[in-house]
Formats: structure tokens, sequence, C-alpha cells
């Protein structure tokens, strides 16, 4: 029988509006209690004071590279870098090698995160055979292996019936459709925003337009099948307004934002540092702005981080010839602290909602809330330490991080997953209380 | 400028000025000796990632009319063709201690995440769509030799501005001296956002209109390989935005037309007009010579 009590956090859940100075008794990696002053005879004790206690963190949106890109990132070394980063949940999209659009791989993933992983991991299955944009992929026969949700991420569907028969297969088993929203011969061989900047730079550009085309048509299909359709990692804000009137329609879309998309704009960007390179590219302050203003207003109902390890060798080339992706599990706290919370954009509770009850509502993982009984799925934080992220002391196996060197106030310090502490800052400890000693 | 020169838009009046006024002493008709042994012991690779006749000829008699040693390299007889990375090929020639690196390469801001990783200065000798910064200094110096100054005057800039690091450097240059400056291309040539790069430019896609009173006409290369979707055909692209004698008449009576090289004739300049005695097309190519002669003793000079 593993206990452990977490004393004097300040607990904060969402879910149930809680908002006090409480202890967290967990018992066999289950919530077993929250209350004051718990008596805990023979349990573990962490000593949260002066720190958040909230349920455990989900990243709706990570690449783990494995299997087939081993050399960027593992399942285990992206676990740990999420762990590292306050997350006890990340999805993982299926831009593998193989493509992850069939059982096989699915059991794969998940066998493999089952030995190595340290948090939990949710595997999205391919909307198409080989993300190919022809012919879905085993929808059904991924769904009884394990899948949460369905995207082509990084090759979205351009054709308007293929999606149509994705989004009414999805619905009827049950699982929203992610929908990396860009017009590929839209932003054929942009490298960035386009924009001022870009063309200062001379690089190509790719205008907000090819997300906002594919965001219009997907919530147009989403209203002709009725699926559940989710806007990943939102970057304009044409497409927050379509996903605001969606919603006022009553329509099941909702939508992810970023840190990177509400923390950096293209201006900003050192001249040619691929760090700043992804997709959907950072865009102008006018879009910051709305996707800000997208966050509070619930129109953005998570924040995801993409996180998309890229080898040092992929990033050290020529700007054009570079991958697109950054690092993101780690500096996820610290950025919507700084961005949002501290600023007072936005309160810590719906900050927390953001990263629990927000993806969740989503994805249906009935994860997210401290529940008696549930999985004890715990993220601890605090607001007030001034840290630097050193990228080259990240968990990932790769350096792509526009904010290494970058100092925060507050960020993770401690991660539960299943009641085992799978994470924490050098000088936090578990602790046996005096009494028992 | 110790470091190298990546581009004209870092740069200030003062160091501009200095690389002008000091090319001019190197033009042909101010020297007697064409030569000196100024870098005498120097040694300057010229790394030439895409095709270029000229501008790599150019920075070649230039270093050696300093007495400097010059090697030239071009991409398809190197290790390039052999997988090796960027960063490897020139940490490599890095590692020969060369005094300077002149690079070509096809890809916006290739010189500029070189010259985070290596010591060594590089002269950016054309750079994407970014900037190709010599041919600024050597178009300016080519205005100079005759008008009293930049300020002021009217110069337009035709053609495909969108691919052109010609028009980008030409601008940043211009727009610091007080010229006004008129970009004249087809719309999908011409993105709105190239007025707010720097004070003092307009776009028009009207010919007429950019050739108006125009002290300076600025002649581009139509690069039909930056060109994904053509929407002119030749002689469309011609009829609208070719420079042709009767476009004379609306610019200044002594009024200029320059053109970077290689021409197009019939394409974007009529053979009339390109022989004409509006033409300095080939003091252009003279002063490629002065300046880049001026940039290599800044840079390695003591």
């Amino acid at each position: 029988m593993s206990k452990l009590t977490i004393r004097n956090g300040r607990v904060m859940d969402p879910a149930s509006g809680l908002d006090a100075v409480r202890d967290v008794a967990i018992e066999d990696g289950r919530i077993a209690a929250i209350g004051q002053d718990l008596d805990a005879a023979g349990a573990n004790e962490l000593d949260a004071t002066g720190l958040i206690v909230a349920p455990g963190f989900i990243d709706m949106h990570v690449h783990l590279r494995e299997p087939g890109f081993e050399h960027a990132e593992t399942i285990e070394s992206g676990s740990r870098a999420a762990a590292a980063g306050g997350f006890t949940s990340i999805c993982c999209m299926p831009n593998t090698s193989p493509v992850n659009d069939n059982a096989t791989v699915t059991s794969y993933i998940i066998e493999r995160a089952g030995r190595h992983a340290v948090v939990n991991v949710f595997p999205i299955g391919a909307i198409t055979k080989g993300s190919a944009g022809e012919q879905l992929a085993a929808i059904g026969l991924m769904k009884e292996a394990g899948i949460i949700a369905i995207s082509d991420d990084g090759r979205p569907v351009m054709n308007a019936r293929v999606m149509r028969r994705a989004m009414e297969t999805a619905q009827s088993f049950g699982l929203p459709v992610i929908d990396h929203c860009e017009d590929l011969h839209l932003s054929a061989g942009g490298d960035m925003n386009e924009g001022v900047p870009s063309v200062r730079l001379g690089l190509r550009g790719i205008p907000a337009a090819s997300e906002d085309v594919m965001v219009a048509r997907d919530i147009l299909l989403a209203e002709l099948t009725g699926a559940r359709f989710h806007v990943a990692h939102i970057s304009s804000r044409h497409s927050v307004e379509m996903v605001a009137f969606a919603k006022a329609r009553g329509l099941a879309v909702t939508s992810e934002a970023t840190p990177h998309h509400f923390a950096l704009t293209d201006g900003e960007m050192p001249p040619y540092d691929s760090n700043f390179k992804m997709k959907p590219p950072l865009r102008s302050t006018c879009d910051v702005a709305a996707i800000t203003a997208g966050l509070v207003s619930g129109a953005v109902d998570a924040i995801a981080t993409d996180h998309a390890p890229h080898a040092g060798s992929e990033k050290m080339q020529e700007f054009e010839q570079c991958p697109f992706g950054i690092l993101g599990l780690e500096t996820a706290i610290g950025i919507t602290l700084e961005r949002l919370v501290h600023p007072g954009k936005i309160t810590l509770m719906r900050m927390i909602e953001l990263f629990t009850t927000g993806p969740d509502s989503v994805l249906h993982l009935h994860r997210g809330r401290l529940l008696i009984g549930a999985p004890a799925d715990i993220t601890i934080f605090d607001t007030g330490r001034s840290w630097t992220f050193d990228v080259n002391r990240s968990c990932s196996k790769s350096r792509n991080s526009p904010f290494d060197g970058h100092s925060f106030r507050g960020g993770p310090v401690a991660t539960i997953v299943h009641g085992k502490l799978v994470w924490s800052l050098d000088h936090v400890a578990l602790g046996v209380p005096a009494a028992s000693q | 400028m110790p470091g190298g020169l990546l581009g004209i838009e870092p740069l200030d009046r003062v160091e501009i000025e200095g690389i002008l006024d000091r090319a001019q002493r190197f033009q042909p008709r101010q020297t007697d000796s064409k030569k000196s042994d100024q870098l005498r012991g120097r040694m300057i690779v010229n790394l030439f990632f895409e095709a270029s006749t000229r501008t790599r000829t150019s920075f070649e008699i230039a270093a050696k009319r300093l007495g400097a040693d010059a090697i030239s390299i071009t991409a398809s007889a190197s290790s390039v063709s052999k997988g090796e990375s960027l960063v490897d090929t020139l940490n490599t020639l890095g590692a020969m201690h060369p005094d300077a690196i002149v690079m070509r390469h096809a890809a916006s801001g290739a010189p500029h995440f070189l010259a985070r990783y290596l010591p060594t200065p590089i002269i950016n000798a054309g750079d994407g769509t970014h900037e190709h910064p010599t041919q600024a200094l050597l178009d300016a110096r080519t205005i100079l030799d005759r008008r009293p100054t930049l300020e002021g005057l009217r110069v337009a800039i035709i053609g495909d501005i969108a691919h052109s690091r010609v028009a980008r450097s030409n601008m940043y240059l211009l727009s610091k001296f007080g010229a006004q400056i008129v970009l004249c291309g087809p719309a999908f040539l011409l993105p709105p956002e190239l007025a707010q790069l720097a004070p003092g430019i307009s776009l028009t896609h009207k010919m007429e209109e950019a050739i108006r009173d125009a002290d300076v006409i600025m002649m581009l290369r139509v690069q039909l390989e930056r060109q994904h979707e053509a929407a002119f055909s030749a002689n469309e692209y011609f009829q609208f935005y070719g420079l042709r004698l009767e476009h004379m008449s609306r610019a200044k009576p002594d009024a200029i037309v320059m053109h970077p090289g290689p021409i197009n004739r019939g394409r974007e300049i009529s053979s009339e007009v390109a022989d004409s005695q509006r033409s300095v097309i080939l003091n252009q190519v003279e002063n490629g010579i002065a300046v880049r002669m001026a940039v290599l003793e800044r840079i390695l000079g003591n």
C-alpha cells in the first residue's frame, strides 16, 4: 500500500471550483481524500506550502517521434520532458514512421509507453492511410486499440470529400477530428508568416488565409456531418473568429493554441533563426492579440504545445531547408504564466482549465480533475520562483527551442502520475512525517 | 564592418559613404596603375553556390588588383554535391584560415546563418531573395558619378521586386540617403509589404507612373526560375513591364537606365534602350570592381 500526502498546497480544481489550502491524500495511485489536516499515518509527505496543486496537466498535441525518428525523440525521452514540464498526460500525433494509421502501430506505441513512459501517453491515429490524404485509415480498429482522436497533423487532408468521410467515420466511433488547418496550395514553399518580416528577409510567406480557408471548410463539414472538429494550433485572428462563430451556432467545434503562438510574433524572430520556424508560423501582433482574447473568452479551449523535436543536424541548415517545429513541453507553464496570468489576462484557475478540463472536454479522457477515487495525476507548480530555461539540460533528445536562456517567473515543481512522483525540482523531496519516524 | 558585409540594411550612412568615396579612388580613370599590393598575402575564398559569372569575376579581379590571393569554388565542383552540409563546408574552409569568404547562395539568410558559427568575415555576394549589398553599392557609385547626391532623386525599380535581392539592397541604400523609390511590377511580384521596408518607398503597377520624372530607371532581370506560377507570357510581360524607347520621354531628360545584368533583350528591356546613351549598364560593371575593392580593403585592410 503506497501512500502519499501532499500537504498544505493551494489546491485548485476547475471542475469542482475548489480553490483552498488543502491536503491531498493518495493511496494506491488514486486520490483518497482532499481535506484539511488529513491524518495520513504511514504516508510519504510532500510539502506543497506556497505551491499550486492542480489536476494533472494534459498536452493534447505532441510529437514523440517513435517509431521511426528515435534520434530526435523517443516515447521515453518525450515523456520525461512532459513530466519536467508539469504534464501528466500527453497525446502523440501519428506522423511517425510508420505512420500510426493502423491498430498494430497504435498497439506498439501503447505497449512502448507502458514500459518506458513516465506519464500517460494517448495516441492519436491518422485520418488517412500514410497520412497521404486519399484513403481512410483503419479508424475503428485504431479506436479499439486505444486512439483518442484522429488527425493528419502536418499533412492535412486537402480533399474535402475525404475529410467529410473521415468526419462521418470519426463521429460514428465517438472520436474527435483534429485538423492541422493549412491549405497546402496556398502555403506551398512558404517558410514563415507572410508579412513585412518575410518580405524583409526575402523568405517565402505562408499567408494566414491558408489556415483560415481550411478552418472555414472544416467548420462547414462539421456542421454537415455532426462531427466533433478541433482546430490544432490555431494561429490566425480570422480562425479564432470563425471558431467563436461555430461555437455560437452550437457546433462541436473546439480549438487549441500553443504557447509560442500567443507569446511570439514573426517580427520578433532573430533573422533566419530556425528555432523560430514552425507550422503554422509565428504571426502578427494582431493574431497574438486575437488568440489571447480567445483564450480569455473560451473560443480557444486548450493550450497545447505542439512539441516537435528535431535533431540538431536538421535545424543546422539554411533556414529554408530546416524542418518545421520546436520543443514546447518544458516551457509551456512558464510562458503561460508570463504572458497570460502575470499580466492579469486570465486567472490562475482559467490557466489550469486550459491545461486540464479544456483538453479533456475535447478528448473525453476522463482526466483533468481532482476526483476521489480517480487516478492521482497531479501537477504541482509555483508562480513566483525565477528560473532560466537551459535547453542543454532539457529532458528531450532535441534542442530546438526559441526559449533557450529565457527567464521565467513560476513553473513546474513536481509531477505526480498515478500517485507516483515522476519528476520534481532538485530540492523537492518526499519526506516521512516526524510523528512516524 | 570588420565582421564582414551581410547586407545594406544594417549599415549607416557614414559606412556607406566611406565605401563609395573609397571606390571612386579605385575607378580606372582615377588611377594610373591598376594593381596595388595592399592586401598582399591575404587569401579570399569566393564560394559560389549559385551560378554567377559577373559577380564572381568582379570579386576575383577586385581581390587580385589589391594583391590578394583569390580562389573561387563553385558548388557543383565542391563537396556540396557529396551531401556535405553548409556548416561543414564552411567549417572546413574556415579551418584553412582564409581572410574572408565571399559567398553567394540560393537561400536567403545563408550567410547570416554561417556568420553565427564562423569567425571568418563573410561578404554576401547575394543570398536568395534577400540582399546583394555590393550591387547596391556599385549602383549608388554609378548614380553618383552622374549626380551630386542621391537625396531627392526619383528612382524607379521595375520588374520582379518580390524575388529581387538587388531591389531590396537598393531600396535600403537609396532610402538611407533620402531618395524617392518607386517600385513597379506585376501585382504578384509586388507584395504591398514592400512599402514598409524603408521610408520613401511607393508602389505602382503601371510602368508609365513609375517612370514619370524619374532620374534613374533600374530594370530587373525577369527571374523565371523563382516564379512558380508564370502569370505573364514573355510577350505580355514585355508589353507591360519591358522598357522601350517610347517610355523614356516620360523620365527626366537626363535620366539614366540601369540593369544588374545579365540583360534579357526584348524581355525586360529593348535593345534600343540597352544600347542607348542613357544606358549606364557597362559603367555598373566597371564600378562593380571598384566598389568590391573598397569593400575588401575595408574588411581586410589594416
